[in-house]
């Protein structure tokens, strides 16, 4: 039978607010654990929550950015559960009125067409501390960092539109995308700011009502997401062709063991017995506010890329990529109006630039090559002062903190040769010293010819020490040869 | 009797209370008698009514972001049962 899997994502977005979503401590990365938990953090008896205004505006700027409704009056709730890194034994989230209604998400394919991915809502809460069951603790014991909680979150719910693992991954880049662009999340995955949860089930092909889904949490790169639904996908058929069914579950994935199972401890805590939060009046948000918040808004992706076709004439799909992180669109476009080559500014960005960035696991902010140096290197390109090849020599060096493009030029003396008499007479050397070379090529068919023009040119360049301006030779090697015939 | 024995027992579990033979016939009949009473609300005609989440129409204040709190981990895990390296430690609750 062939199986069509069907996929609903839950993404927990942390908001890039100096403080807690309840309190005033600090939520900065990094910090020796419990240095940032307050009274609040820890619910101490009689601590109440004060609500942290930046991060409402972050969650209405999501809203805006997909084109939500913005519930103007939402309601705090209160999720019960018991857990040690849960101080409270509750967390502050919102069910029933949150504050980002249905919306909608469009995402880019392989095959160049696009897709819309329906929100479903979004809604404010707190993230909960870390419980630590490894290292150094005493024996039969857990240790808990409760730093993290309190960090405030957006958790935002997509219905079940995705049908397969690209479209999945498609919409978590995306969603990265947006919550960066408008700055509201860091976006760093390696350090949790982004997790997701992942509905998956599966159903005949064609049919109309949705299989039993089991929701695997808390992944948090898009490699372990793909693994994840390619194994549950898997698994869900394999147990539905032995004749058995899937069972309603939570099952977590480990990255390492490439492994899932069934998450066993919580299994019973699954009754929350939600109840509005007494300690929090509703939050109302007035169109003064939305307004507000909407005009300070930033491009978004699906602006900016197609603004880079319109403006630097790229293609749809290298704007696309310079276009999905914030960071990189500011540093191609600053590039690109310095050196004013937008075709040579992306390539060299998403090129050399990306690939030595990712080499060094650097991000483009940390870059040793500044785009003003790259734009003086790309005007030396553009002038022909050096060709491609001795721009990676130029590149290089500047990765190194050797100066700008041109100190290096001039430094290693890797000045182009375009100086049109001194290439004709290096090109008549190479020929006269090499006559079997020359007659082996008369000699030759048409075919044959083109392929025996490299062993001239390899020639030539060694000649000039990789100096001669290589569009050049080639002209006035096809022009010299062609005398011969 | 609205609530059942076997319902205060989940709700024990859910709650990570424990409560013992002797009482929880007790505790049964004496939670069934506030949802008895709850009953009598729910004969009130509230068709028309539009639910309230909050008696008063005030809206919540919001608090600038600014970092006001500093490290008070010292005395914190001053009271705490047992610490470690910074960490507050609880039973093992990994499975």
């Amino acid at each position: 039978m062939n199986w069509e899997t069907v996929i609903g994502l839950e993404v927990h977005v942390q908001l890039a607010t100096k403080t807690k979503i309840f309190s005033a401590a600090s939520t900065s990365f990094g910090a020796e654990p419990n240095t940032q938990a307050c009274a609040i953090d820890l619910a101490m008896p009689g601590t109440l929550p004060a609500l942290n205004e930046q991060a409402v505006h972050y969650a209405i700027m999501f809203g805006l950015a997909i084109n939500a409704e913005i519930g103007k009056i939402s309601i705090f709730e209160r999720k019960n559960y018991f857990y040690p890194d849960l101080p409270k034994g509750y967390q502050t989230t919102q069910l029933e009125k949150p504050i980002v209604g249905r919306g909608e998400v469009a995402i880019q394919l392989a095959d160049g067409s696009t897709k819309s991915i329906r929100i479903h809502h979004a809604h404010l809460e707190e993230d909960a501390g870390k419980s630590i069951h490894e290292g150094d603790l005493p024996h039969g014991s857990s240790g808990v960092d409760l730093n993290r909680a309190g960090t405030p979150l957006i958790e935002i719910v997509s219905e079940p539109d995705m049908r397969n693992i690209e479209e999945a991954v498609a919409f978590a880049k995306k969603l990265h995308s947006i919550v960066t662009s408008i700055g509201i999340c860091d976006g760093k995955m390696s350090q949790g700011s982004m997790r997701f949860d992942v509905n998956v089930s599966v159903r005949p092909m064609g049919s109309t009502t949705l299989g039993t889904r089991t929701e695997t949490k808390n992944l948090n790169s898009y490699k372990f997401m793909e693994e994840a639904i390619e194994k549950e996908v898997e698994r869900q058929i394999d147990l539905i062709e032995d004749g058995g069914t899937v069972k309603q579950e939570t099952r977590l994935y480990n990255g390492e063991t490439k492994v899932s199972k069934a998450m066993r401890s919580k299994e019973e805590a699954n009754d929350y017995r939600y109840f509005p939060c007494p300690d929090l009046l509703p939050v109302i948000v007035s169109d003064d506010t939305i307004e507000k918040l909407r005009r300070a808004l930033p491009e978004l992706p699906d602006a900016r890329q197609a603004r880079f076709v319109e403006q630097y004439a790229l293609s749809k799909y290298d704007a696309g990529i310079l276009s999905s992180d914030a960071n990189t669109a500011n540093f191609f476009e600053s590039v690109a109006a310095n050196a004013s080559h937008p075709k040579m500014a992306a390539n060299w960005t998403m090129g050399e630039l990306s690939a030595a960035l990712n080499h060094a696991d650097l991000s483009i902010t940390e870059s040793p090559v500044s785009a003003e140096l790259l734009a003086g290197m790309i005007l030396r390109i553009a002038d022909n002062s050096i060709s491609g090849k001795m721009a990676k020599q130029v590149f290089e060096a500047m990765w190194q903190g050797e100066g700008n493009a041109d100190e290096i030029i001039e430094a290693k003396g890797l000045k182009q040769v375009s100086d049109n008499a001194a290439l004709e007479k290096m090109v008549s050397d190479v020929l006269e010293v090499n006559p079997a070379m020359v007659e082996d090529f008369i000699a030759s068919d048409e075919n044959k010819r083109k392929k025996k023009l490299g062993g001239f040119m390899g020639q030539i360049m060694k000649a000039s020490r990789g100096q001669a301006n290589p569009q050049q030779v080639n002209q006035i090697l096809l022009q010299k040869l062609n005398e011969l015939l | 009797m609205i609530i059942e024995r076997h319902e205060i027992e989940k709700l024990a579990t859910l709650s990570r209370l424990s409560i013992d033979e002797k009482t929880i016939t007790d505790v049964t009949e004496r939670l069934s008698s506030v949802l008895d009473l709850v009953a009598q609300l729910q004969s009130a005609d509230t068709v028309s009514a539009q639910g309230i989440f909050r008696p008063f129409q005030v809206a919540q204040r919001l608090r600038a972001d600014e970092v006001t709190e500093g490290n008070h981990r010292d005395e914190f895990q001053a009271i705490a049962p047992a610490t470690d390296n910074g960490l507050f430690i609880v039973p093992k609750m990994i499975d």
